[in-house]
């Protein structure tokens, strides 16, 4: 995916880019004054509760509201009849096609079989929320119950049941990345070859707000407005309207306010946010819903779910030749927003990894299943195809008899190959690859851990070392080669700077923040650019009637690209400021020097007028350049011209209890390099944060199913959400090769450690459990899971 | 369904409210009186974005129905400190970046806190154990552990 020359501007690391600055978001939180969906409250506001399936499959033979519907406070009950006969759209549709894709509707109720366990069947709203979930539970559904099938694989099998009409054989798409006979040929040629057959678990996200919504609809204007637990508002608003509901964009206003955590869960439109919106649309009424736990571990979309087939080919020095790979990726019962392009394009185009792969190639089987939907969760694709790419790297190492550093380093992409085209259709940006990894080996003193493990081995404990390095491919744009792989929408970012006349900024940027720092990091951003305070800054995000247009946070794009707009704007308010400054200081523009904030005539420092001057000047308009417009702003739309292409190294060092098969991580090492670092303690947030994903989904969490497709994990104490004593210290540190593809160099890092971590522990456990010829053990690596394994041994 | 008057402090100021047996003490602080700082994440008793102080003890709001607790002394996030005043756990927890989106900030706050007013130089071990009933999805727990131990120092050194 294209590069072009570089549009970076030096930032001035001295200024406040780059300074660890507070969060101007803490103080209201710290308080109890953030103000969540759940925390709104209007008067006349009615309560949703929502119907769902407590089957995985079946046929819905009839539905009786009538004693719901006698309940004292219930205000009415809808069906999925109801929904269908008001006439509105009522599709949830997915936003990244592929060739051949099966696309059955997705309605916001079911209508005439439910799909999962959790499918919305009915709608009680109520004068109170207790009122109304009492009254759900009257509600009758008479079901003709149909088999389950829950299992990636299984569901393409013959004689399996048909879960949509639209598809006989259960698959979505099949779905083919790379060269088949160059890989062929490598498999002949290479010396050995080496392969691992693994799954990925289901990842239920967990942000502990659950997701939200209140709407209000009002008749007389005929607008909407709803506050919901949303990561990019203008695609909720724009799904609204062109999905679901048939109202023109302009009349729907998406506001969300604080939210509280997402990883991806609260990026898609649901049904159940929709038909929050519809029932107020029918009453006239605020409707709010909140998903209880257990309701969103059955709806929120989960994360993951492969099944892999992986080989590697490789000559006796550690030289990798090719790369093959086959995996059956679970949708579950409905295509999600990003469910389709998650499992294709955002996985089978990092299976290069950080390396030098001439031939690979990726086929991916698409599956429903009667289960929640999958779509993206933090690391989406890249985790999976990294988590692919360094199994496969430690398996060859043992097949050689090499260390699983050394068959890295032989493999690097070099520095000075940069833009890279991989195998896998990618042009990495920049990288220094050698650099990150040997700093992060240095910080374990990896030579000494070696000979460390090796005395511990003749004591009886088992230490274990794992290294992965990873690339993320972040930021999703530019549009263009968006749309030609099937994208639905585009991949820029918007953004708005704007003085005003007394010389402070407002940002209205189109991202949405669920715990980033997007608030500091993006004044830190136009403060460095204007020269100004960042107390200056005000940066107002996550409403769709403020904020012209967005594509929202997901995907590490916020500080790339909605970074990249702001910077971009900024530039262009300078700008204009400069013409200003050079028709009052009467001299020409390219005499005007600028420096903190201040313009002033080259060579006569005297002759100067700041920045936050010459917007009071804009707003007077009394003595503007000629033909120029009184104001200072600027709206910018920003598509990039590629992906960016964060990257590092992570070791954990393991230790595990051979009575027990217990692990205790007793080191946990992340070198990141996210290009330029606009606040090196949000970034050490998020790294912190996605260690901590990554450790959980390869130690302890994993949706599990019964045979029937009913949840077993639907509560917090059956899914293992790490808690402060799962997880060790971390040990950060950070290497900065700025992006020549970002107007400030940056990268992004929001999901980087969660890609990381998973292969790094799972590695370490395989390491320590080298004597036991153990090569390879499923995620979650359990102490059970360990324990068999070395009884097998 | 049968409603009961009780009476509750909050955070010093008494009030009077009307409640059916069910409701949750958590909803009648945010429902019925408006303290929305205590925040609802679980239906099991699991995540502590729910912990205020009662009577002293952090306990989870959603685990005890308000009739339970009439006349008691209940002590939210927004009894802790305010703006220009933060308590020296707030500031900690400010300075060493240990919230992101907050949600479990409330809760964590009031366990912590509680735990401070008896631990006077605790291990990082400890500290991780006592915030154990509190989740968070977002900071890992090393942030949060760094503001609790550096608030008993700054404790410790008064
Ligand atoms: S809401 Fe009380 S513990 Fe989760
Ligand atoms: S800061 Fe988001 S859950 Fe703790």
């Amino acid at each position: 995916m294209s590069g072009a020359e570089s549009e970076r501007e030096e930032p001035d690391v001295e200024g406040v880019f780059g300074a660890g600055i507070k969060r101007d978001e803490d103080l209201p939180l710290l308080l109890g004054e953030g103000t969540y969906t759940d925390d709104i409250s209007l008067p006349g506001m009615t309560y949703l509760a929502i119907k769902r399936s407590d089957h995985a499959h079946a046929r819905i033979v009839d539905i009786d509201t009538s004693e719901a519907e006698s309940k004292a406070d219930v205000v009415a009950v809808y069906t999925g009849d109801d929904v269908e006969a008001s006439g509105v759209p009522n599709t949830i549709p997915t936003a990244w096609d592929l060739p051949g894709l099966v696309q059955p509707q997705y309605r916001m109720l079911a209508i005439d079989k439910v799909r999962h366990e959790g499918d919305g069947v009915a709608a009680v709203v109520a004068e109170t929320p207790q009122a109304a979930h009492e009254a759900r539970k009257r509600i009758h559904v008479e079901y003709e119950e149909l088999e389950a099938v829950t299992d990636p694989v299984t569901a393409v099998e013959r004689d399996i049941p048909q879960i949509h009409e639209e598809s006989d054989d259960n698959i979505a798409f099949d779905f083919e990345l790379g060269d088949a006979d160059a890989v062929n040929e490598s498999f002949s040629a290479a010396d050995r070859t080496a392969s691992v057959t693994l799954r990925q678990p289901r990842l239920i996200p967990n942000a502990i707000e659950p997701r939200a919504a209140v709407a209000d609809w009002n008749d007389s204007t005929q607008k909407l407005r709803l506050w919901m637990t949303s990561q990019n508002p203008h695609l909720h608003r724009m799904l609204l309207s062109a999905g679901t509901l048939g109202i023109p964009e302009n009349n729907i206003r998406v506001i969300a306010p604080e939210v509280g955590g997402g990883f991806g869960s609260k990026i898609y439109h649901y049904p159940d946010e929709a038909i929050t919106a519809w029932c107020s649309m029918q009453l006239g009424r605020p409707v709010k819903w909140r998903a209880s736990r257990s309701e969103g571990y059955l709806t929120d979309c989960h994360g993951r779910d492969h099944v892999t087939d992986a080989e590697i080919a490789i000559d006796n020095d550690g030289t990798i030749q090719g790369v093959r790979v086959e995996t059956h990726a679970g949708l579950g019962a409905h295509l999600s927003q990003f469910g389709t392009a998650t499992p294709s394009y955002l996985y089978a185009t990092v299976l290069s990894g950080q390396y030098t792969i001439p031939a690979i190639h990726c086929r991916v089987i698409g599956a429903f299943t009667t289960t929640t939907p999958v779509d993206a969760y933090r690391g989406a694709g890249r985790a999976e195809g990294i988590y692919v790419i360094e199994r496969l790297m430690d398996v060859a190492a043992r097949e050689l008899g090499m260390d699983p550093t050394e068959i890295r380093r032989k493999n690097l992409i070099p520095a000075d190959e940069f833009p890279y085209e991989s195998a896998a259709a990618l042009v990495y940006d920049s990288g220094e690859y050698e650099r990150a990894m040997e700093t992060a080996l240095e910080h374990v003193d990896y030579e000494t851990l070696r000979e460390q493990q090796q005395t511990l081995r003749e004591e009886g404990r088992y230490l274990g070392i794992g290294v992965a390095n990873f690339i993320e491919s972040a930021g999703l744009s530019p549009s263009g080669l968006a749309g030609q792989l099937g994208a639905q929408a585009g991949g820029w970012e918007s953004s708005i700077v704007r003085f005003d006349s007394t010389g402070s900024v407002t940002v209205l940027a189109g991202t949405a923040d669920q715990g980033q720092g997007h608030r500091t990091t993006y004044a830190q951003i136009a403060a460095e650019e204007l020269g100004i305070s960042v107390d200056d800054v005000e940066v107002v995000e996550g409403d769709t009637d403020r904020i012209p247009q967005g594509m929202g946070t997901y995907g590490s794009r916020s500080a790339s690209v909605g970074g990249g707009s702001i910077a971009r704007g900024a530039r262009d308010v300078r700008e204009k400021a400069r013409r200003i400054a050079a028709h009052q200081l009467e001299a020409s523009v390219d005499d005007i020097e600028f420096e903190d904030g201040e313009f002033y005539v080259a060579g006569a420092s005297d002759r100067s007028l700041h920045i936050q001057a010459i917007a009071h000047e804009a707003y007077l308009g009394h003595d503007l350049p000629e033909e120029m417009d009184p104001g200072l702003e600027a709206t910018n739309f920003y598509d990039p011209e590629n992906f960016t292409y964060p990257f590092g190294t992570h070791v954990a060092v393991v230790e595990i209890d051979p009575e027990t098969g217990a692990i205790t991580i007793e080191r946990y090492v992340a070198v990141d390099d996210c290009g330029e670092i606009i606040n090196p303690t949000i970034v050490e947030g998020q790294v912190h944060g996605g260690i901590a994903q990554g450790i959980g989904a390869a130690l302890y969490e994993g949706a599990a199913y019964d045979e029937d497709g009913h949840l077993q994990t639907r509560r917090m104490d059956e899914y293992a959400v790490p808690h402060a004593t799962y997880l060790p210290d971390f040990e950060t540190d950070s290497t900065v090769t700025p992006s020549p593809h970002n107007p400030i160099g940056v990268k992004g890092v929001g999901e980087s450690a969660t890609i990381a971590a998973a292969p790094a522990v799972v590695a370490a456990v395989t390491d320590a459990l080298e004597p036991f010829d153990v090569d390879h053990l499923d995620m979650p690596v359990t102490p059970e899971t360990v324990w068999r394994a070395m009884e097998e041994e | 369904m049968a409603e009961n008057d009780i009476s509750l402090i909050v955070n010093g100021t008494e009030h009077e409210l009307t409640v059916e047996p069910r409701t949750l003490l958590v909803t009648a602080l945010r429902e019925e009186l408006g303290y929305t700082g205590a925040n609802v994440g679980c239906d099991t008793a699991r995540c502590g974005a729910c912990t205020v102080r009662l009577d002293g003890d952090a306990i989870k709001s959603c685990l005890r129905f308000a009739v339970q607790v009439d006349g008691a002394e209940v002590e939210t996030v927004e009894g802790l400190g305010e703006h220009g005043d933060l308590t020296p756990l707030q500031e900690c927890f400010q300075e060493h970046h240990s919230l992101q989106c907050g949600f479990c900030t409330p809760g964590m706050l009031m366990t912590a806190d509680t735990f401070l007013q008896d631990a006077e130089a605790p291990s990082r071990e400890e500290i991780r154990e006592a915030i154990e009933g509190n989740l968070c999805r977002c900071t890992g727990y090393h942030n949060i552990v760094d503001a609790i131990e550096d608030t008993a120092n700054r404790l410790g050194e008064r």
